[in-house]
């Protein structure tokens, strides 16, 4: 029997293989597919209907090999027993997907017409020991807001903290940002790619963030079976510093990959040309994995990354009164300043961030892509002061900020020139804040809901003109306790507006339960003009809103480091913002010049500004409260690179803010002054890859400032002394070189040593943007050794 | 795979369903500041007279922000008497009061009052921490002819020691600073 039909089949030649090749994304036939018959070695191809026809077929074994031009190769195998018809899907855009991954820079829910600035992967680690903050300012127009040198959060055209949104692999990162001292807890060696997005143009991560989005992208996966680590070690004189991080990543041909990566870093105290700055150790722990199956289809990922830094708060910053805050902006040095110490003492934080995701994707054939995401964070505060007995090692702050959130996307790209995207999002989020530190609570205990629905579209509207337009939903729900003095309440005239939240009187003490919502619209629309193959010009327009951060809301107490006692404020609405940008760049062989230029206008604009003086037994502080006006902010960035000849080119940025104060007539405090970054590169591959640089940097004094000095009255003295918290410090200029080389160790092991020095001059100098300036000069001289291993 | 994505939404809706039941009916508790320094008392005793007695106290019980504090001053210094003084830091919002000096003496050497005074008083501290540098909880005060002024007293948390005797040098940070109105009277 076995015989017989096997004579059977050697004798039936005549079945048919028809087929319909399709394109996977919308659905239309493919005309003029390749389709090699693998077991009979002949070719045929598709007609304009995508079908094609193959005739007297042997029963058995059949492999067809399908392809077309920017397609995906399919290979399709069957036991071929009677007549059959398959529809075969190629990915026809799998070419320009693939492209995409590998540049790491495009993201699809970006509007096209924003205006973006990216972070290289080799940017990122030449400066392997630096917070986000710090390398971010090697971009035109991203300055940071210090305090010392690691507490640095980025300012994107003059704004920061909860005007900026970061995205940690596509997860909001929520942390407590509204703090000046709060620092972005994110490892940059985690991250392949760091992109800034001017503005809110981003609508699919959030609808607030009317600074700026800081985008940052791990390593992309490549279909391929492949293993292959990165160690990065490096030493920094200034500090005696050290680093060290190593990055691991499996990927296989099948789709599944791995990636872990793990660091440490720590300094002891920095040191200013003249002086040490004492208790400014800082640690570092980071490390994250990330896995999961990607292909073309469906895939999935989960990520999980922890960060865990200690930070030394300079001691010469804790204060107690205004007598002190006098004393130590009249004096030249450091009122307290030792010898080089390791240890990290009081004042310092501690601050930890546990971030968990994952999320999954299906593409449908002929509609598009959907994408869901859970994510979990925990971020865990302690500030600890300088306190007396028992409560020595107790914190005096210790919140704990838990964010959970879903979100779905749905990406439909089977239109020939639109794109569409629409999403929800939800999250819950819950902050704890311990009452064990027998401190009062400066941000109380609330929950949180918010919940998001976006849609944007994105169409090539000719050859040279796109246009895109995204629209946001934000809903906001905050439900918080808080206890007020009663004295305080009375003072703010809550008692007249806000008695119905009262829900406990303890005589000193109310609890108050004030509960908030908000409903806010965004909106991001804008064109991109291709005047020919080297000219574009782009505009961009953004609507956003920001619901005020618990610190604007419910701060008061005391901030030792500033020497102020900052008042929130129950009464305080939404900003809203509306930023139009213009872009003009010009790309040629040699030469690409970027101008970012904007106007953004914020209505309810939130800033804090001194309001009188408070005696305490400490003395008198002076009282900071939340205000809202109106403000303008106008500027223009600019970024030339310009290749004079090989091997020599030159880089330089340029950015300016004009900040406004409408409704005091005043400018903006805080905003940064006019900068300027510059670089003379040499690169000569023949020598190892030899790259020579020499950067300067200049900085002028900040002349538009609010004047908001005041006279203390000083007891030791007996009398009333101009407390100057304004000015601004002077110019200055800095000069920075590094040079590196790479060295082929084996065919798959190389390394790279690079050396540089920062501060070269070792120039004393104060930034304006340091609130640490009062206190004590910025950083001297700094030399670095790293070492690099890519195997 | 396929169970992946099935299974994903159900398992993520259920975290996110268990994490959000909260107790939304239990308040938080209130927090007792446990070192506020809510009181300064400063008493002195004439060492030729038991009964000439002054009391320079000032309270501030709710500590920073809110309600401005209260002085109450016993009465006027008598003109060129030498008084014994004593120092108490209290915190008041604790029943019984909590006395915060005895805190300050166990870490004398990371404390040091300060006296600065615009009314002729010669104000000499009379006790010493571990290494032999003054502390200033006991004092001796000397008063000279009659005449008007203000008596400041400072405590500075982690000043540097041995300094040159002012507040100012010894840096650190202010835990108490008030400023007293007082008179010297002739007898």
């Amino acid at each position: 029997m076995l015989l017989l039909s096997s004579i059977v089949i050697g004798q039936n030649c005549q079945l048919k293989f028809t087929g319909k090749v399709i394109d996977f994304h919308n659905g239309e036939p493919i005309v003029g597919a390749t389709i090699h018959v693998k077991t009979l070695d002949t070719y045929t191809t598709s007609d304009i209907n995508g079908v094609f026809n193959i005739e007297q077929l042997c029963k058995g074994p059949l492999v067809l090999i399908v392809s077309h031009v920017s397609c995906e190769t399919k290979t399709i195998s069957v036991e071929l027993t009677k007549n059959m018809n398959e529809i075969v899907y190629l990915e026809h855009h799998v070419e320009a997907l693939e492209t995409v991954v590998l540049k790491g820079q495009q993201d699809s829910h970006k509007a096209l017409t924003a205006q973006k600035a990216v972070l290289k992967q080799s940017t990122i680690e030449a400066n392997s020991s630096e917070s986000l903050g710090t390398v971010l300012k090697q971009l035109g127009g991203i300055t940071s807001i210090n305090t010392g040198n690691k507490i640095v959060k980025p300012v994107i055209n003059g704004l920061h903290s909860s005007r900026i949104t970061i995205m940690n692999n596509n997860v909001r990162m929520e942390e407590q940002e509204w703090g000046m001292e709060h620092a972005p807890n994110i490892d940059i060696n985690s991250a392949q790619s760091i992109a800034v997005i001017k503005g809110s143009s981003a609508l699919a991560y959030s609808g607030d963030a009317i600074g700026g989005i800081v985008i940052l992208k791990p390593k992309q996966f490549i279909k391929k079976d492949t293993l292959f680590g990165k160690t990065i070690a490096g030493f920094q004189s200034n500090g005696l510093a050290y680093n060290i991080t190593s990055a691991l990543t499996k990927n296989f041909e099948s789709g599944w990959f791995a990636n872990a990566v793990a660091g440490y870093k720590q300094n002891g105290d920095l040191r200013a040309p003249d002086y040490y700055l004492n208790n400014t150790g800082a640690r570092s722990i980071a490390s994250s994995l990330l896995g999961g199956y990607k292909s073309f289809e469906k895939g999935f990922e989960a990520y999980i990354s922890y960060v865990d830094n200690t930070i030394g708060i300079l001691s010469a910053s804790h204060i107690g009164n205004t007598a002190d805050l006098v004393n130590a902006i009249n004096s030249d040095v450091p009122m307290m300043s030792d010898g080089f110490s390791g240890s990290i003492e009081a004042p310092k934080q501690e601050v930890s961030h546990l971030l968990a995701k994952i999320n999954a994707y299906k593409r449908f054939s002929a509609f598009g892509k959907l994408d869901v995401q859970y994510d979990y964070q925990n971020n865990h505060r302690l500030e600890f002061d300088i306190r007396r007995g028992d409560d020595k090692d107790k914190p005096a702050v210790d919140l704990k900020l838990q964010t959970h959130s879903l979100k779905s996307d749905v990406t439909i790209d089977k239109l020939e020139n639109y794109t569409i995207h629409f999403g929800l999002s939800g999250r819950y989020q819950d902050n704890f804040a311990n009452p064990d530190t027998e401190v009062r609570r400066l941000i109380p205990d609330y929950e949180r809901y918010d919940f998001g629905a976006y849609a944007i579209v994105k169409s090539e509207l000719s050859e040279t003109l796109s246009a895109d337009l995204g629209i946001r939903y934000d809903y906001n729900y905050v439900d918080a306790f808080k206890y007020y003095r009663t004295n305080s309440w009375e003072e703010k005239n809550y008692d007249l507006d806000f008695s119905d939240i009262i829900i406990e009187d303890l005589g000193t003490q109310l609890l108050a339960n004030p509960k908030f919502t908000f409903h806010n619209i965004s909106v991001s629309t804008g064109l991109l003009y291709h005047l020919n193959t080297t000219n574009t010009l782009s505009f961009n327009y953004g609507l956003s809103s920001r619901p005020p951060n618990p610190s604007e809301l419910f701060s008061d107490g005391l901030h030792h480091s500033a020497a102020r006692i900052e008042v929130g404020d129950l009464r305080i609405d939404k900003e809203i913002a509306n930023r139009f940008g213009l872009t003009y760049k010009l790309d040629t062989n040699n030469l690409s010049f970027n101008i970012d230029t904007y106007a953004n206008f914020i209505d309810n604009f939130i800033y804090l500004r001194p309001t009188g003086e408070d005696s305490t037994i400490r003395g008198s502080f002076p009282v900071w409260e939340y205000f809202q006006t109106d403000a303008q902010l106008f500027g223009a960035d600019l970024n030339i690179d310009y290749q004079i000849s090989e091997p020599w080119k030159f880089t330089t940025s340029l950015s300016y803010v004009y900040g406004k104060n409408i409704k005091d007539d005043l400018a903006i405090i805080d905003i940064p002054s006019f900068r300027t970054n510059s670089a003379l590169t040499f690169y000569y591959k023949k020598w190892k890859d030899l790259n020579v640089s020499l950067a300067h940097e200049f900085v002028d004094k900040q002349v538009r400032y609010p004047n908001y000095n005041f006279e203390a009255y000083i007891a030791t003295t007996d009398s009333y002394e101009l407390v100057d918290i304004s000015t601004p410090p002077g110019a200055y200029n800095l000069f920075n070189m590094s040079a590196d080389a790479t060295f082929a160790l084996s065919k798959t092991v190389d390394f790279n040593l690079m050396i540089g020095v920062q501060n070269i001059f070792d120039t004393t100098y104060r930034e304006y943007l340091n609130r640490l300036r009062y206190f004590a000069d910025d950083t001297g001289r700094n030399i670095t050794v790293q070492v690099k291993f890519n195997y | 795979m396929k169970t992946i994505f099935k299974f994903l939404p159900i398992v993520l809706f259920t975290v996110i369903l268990s994490s959000c039941s909260n107790d939304d009916d239990n308040p938080p508790p209130p927090v007792n500041e446990e070192e506020l320094i809510t009181t300064v008392v400063y008493t002195l005793t004439n060492n030729a007279n038991n009964a000439d007695v002054v009391t320079l106290r000032f309270t501030d019980l709710d500590g920073e922000g809110g309600a401005d504090g209260t002085f109450n001053i016993s009465g006027p210094f008598s003109a060129n008497a030498t008084y014994t003084g004593e120092m108490q830091l209290l915190n008041e919002t604790e029943t019984p009061a909590e006395d915060i000096t005895e805190e300050v003496e166990d870490e004398s050497d990371e404390h040091e009052f300060f006296y600065v005074n615009t009314a002729g008083l010669t104000i000499a501290k009379t006790d010493t921490d571990g290494n032999g540098n003054p502390v200033g909880i006991d004092t001796t005060v000397t008063t000279g002819a009659a005449g008007n002024g203000t008596l400041t007293v400072i405590l500075k948390h982690e000043p540097t020691k041995p300094n040159d005797g002012t507040a100012d040098d010894a840096g650190g940070s202010t835990d108490v600073e008030v400023t007293f109105s007082i008179q010297v009277q002739a007898i």
